[in-house]
């Protein structure tokens, strides 16, 4: 097979939706830390475009953006697959990557602007779309993927356990038990996967990076 | 038409992110039904298609709702077989096309707004991205391109070619609202050239929004919008 890379950056959650999608189908792959204060001519050289991680290089040829690499990834190796084989379920599936990555949830740009009237109306877009997860997304299910975490989990799982570093980090609290308790319910689940928990970046290494670099993802 | 492969899309004349559903629809021969809606006062029927993004497009198949454009025409892609591919079928160049789509989505047209939303200083700086976007965008382009003008024989349109129609079709339109040149000739030849021979199919074609009609929609929504002018 040819080899696999994957230029990726310490704690960024598009990174680590990569990182899940191999480990869960078994690819063995190389991982390269790039230092984001410092560019590497290697990432210039094949993300000139954005100059951001992550990266996945596959027998040479580079692939950019984490949700084109998860569809890329699904494509290339069907194995424990992370979509549905029925193409209904498959567009319901797909609506969720670009949701976490577009819309007001993006919670960086959340906390990242101004406190007052701006913040409280990026909450409460967020409070309206996580209501909509909630009972539409979610439903009965455990996961957004049914039994077993597909690439809605995936790409809301950067979301889950980053949020809860960033509620504690600003002191707004979006995810709470009693208001959403699926939700609330998934991110212990989704945490639990042997994979995910295996591969989870360490919570107060985080808290003291975001609080020294500010939120740079 | 039987309720068994019912299409119905729900949409807004304007929208460029309807227009791009209606013009692989055409270029599939997929026949299906248009509901215009009124963003002011959205549907019943829309807001219990779409509860968790509200907008438009929505396309329904069978009773069964699908939102976000690119969502839509994956799907569409998937289930009508027959009939003109708007992918790549290998998988790494099915990503190179993703990306660009990305791109010009989220980092052309996204800046484009920006400037239309925007006066004074921060106009500026947003139509100077939009520039050095552009130029990004016309270089990325010499690799699907490597013999310059693009031609279009029998509506061969791919995925790549409806997002940016759907998005810089009316750049004439957007143009004349803005009072500035976006797409030039001299500037970015090879996507000017593109554009213009994809206006030229007639699935693109039908789906141009009247020329007079947008213009004053975007002059509407530029002095409605709330207006930065400088840094915040």
């Amino acid at each position: 097979m040819a080899e696999v890379k994957l230029k990726g950056t310490w704690p960024s959650p598009f990174s680590y939706r990569v990182i899940w999608a191999l480990k869960l189908k078994d690819i063995p792959y190389e991982y390269i830390e790039e230092d984001l204060s410092n560019k590497s001519p290697m990432l210039l050289q094949y993300n000139p475009v954005h100059k951001m991680i992550p990266v996945l290089v596959h027998g040479g040829k580079p692939i950019f953006e984490s949700a084109v690499i998860l569809q890329y990834i699904e494509e290339v190796w069907p194995q424990n697959p992370l979509l549905p084989n029925d193409p209904y379920e498959r567009a319901v599936a797909r609506v969720d990557p670009h949701f976490s990555r577009t819309s007001p949830l993006d919670r960086w740009r959340l906390f990242r602007t101004t406190a007052g009237e701006e913040q409280e109306k990026a909450k409460k877009e967020s409070l309206e779309m996580l209501r909509a997860l909630e009972e539409h997304g979610l439903g009965d299910k455990k996961f957004f993927g049914g039994d077993k975490i597909g690439i809605a989990d995936i790409a809301f799982g950067g979301v889950a356990h980053w949020l809860e570093v960033i509620e504690d980090l600003v002191g707004v609290k979006l995810i709470e038990a009693h208001i959403f308790p699926r939700l609330h319910a998934w991110t212990k689940n989704f945490k639990r996967v042997p994979i995910i928990k295996e591969n989870l970046p360490d919570y107060s290494e985080m808290l003291l990076y975001l609080k020294r670099e500010g939120i740079t993802f | 038409m039987g309720e068994e492969n019912k299409v119905t899309l729900y949409g807004m004349w304007a929208s460029p992110f309807v227009r791009r559903v209606e013009i692989t629809l055409k270029i599939k021969g997929i026949p299906y039904e248009y509901v215009e809606e009124d963003l002011r006062n959205k549907s019943q029927l829309l807001l219990q298609y779409n509860p968790v993004h509200k907008k438009v497009p929505v396309l329904v198949h069978n009773g069964k709702p699908i939102a976000e454009s690119l969502v839509i025409l994956e799907y569409i892609e998937e289930t009508w077989k027959n009939g003109p591919k708007i992918l790549p079928e290998d998988p790494y160049e099915r990503a190179k096309v993703r990306f660009w789509a990305s791109f010009i989505q989220q980092q052309l047209f996204d800046s484009l707004v920006s400037a239309a939303k925007s006066s004074g200083e921060a106009h500026e700086k947003a139509m100077k991205e939009v520039f050095e976007k552009l130029t990004v965008f016309e270089e990325g382009m010499k690799d699907f391109f490597p013999s310059g003008t693009p031609h279009f024989e029998d509506e061969n349109i791919g995925f790549l070619d409806i997002v940016l129609c759907s998005l810089f079709g009316h750049h004439k339109a957007q143009e004349e609202a803005l009072g500035l040149k976006i797409i030039d000739p001299e500037r970015h030849p090879l996507v000017y050239s593109w554009v213009t021979a994809l206006n030229e199919v007639p699935a693109v074609k039908e789906s141009l929004p009247p020329h007079d009609k947008m213009v004053a929609l975007i002059q509407f929504l530029r002095r409605n919008a709330p207006h930065r002018s400088s840094e915040a």
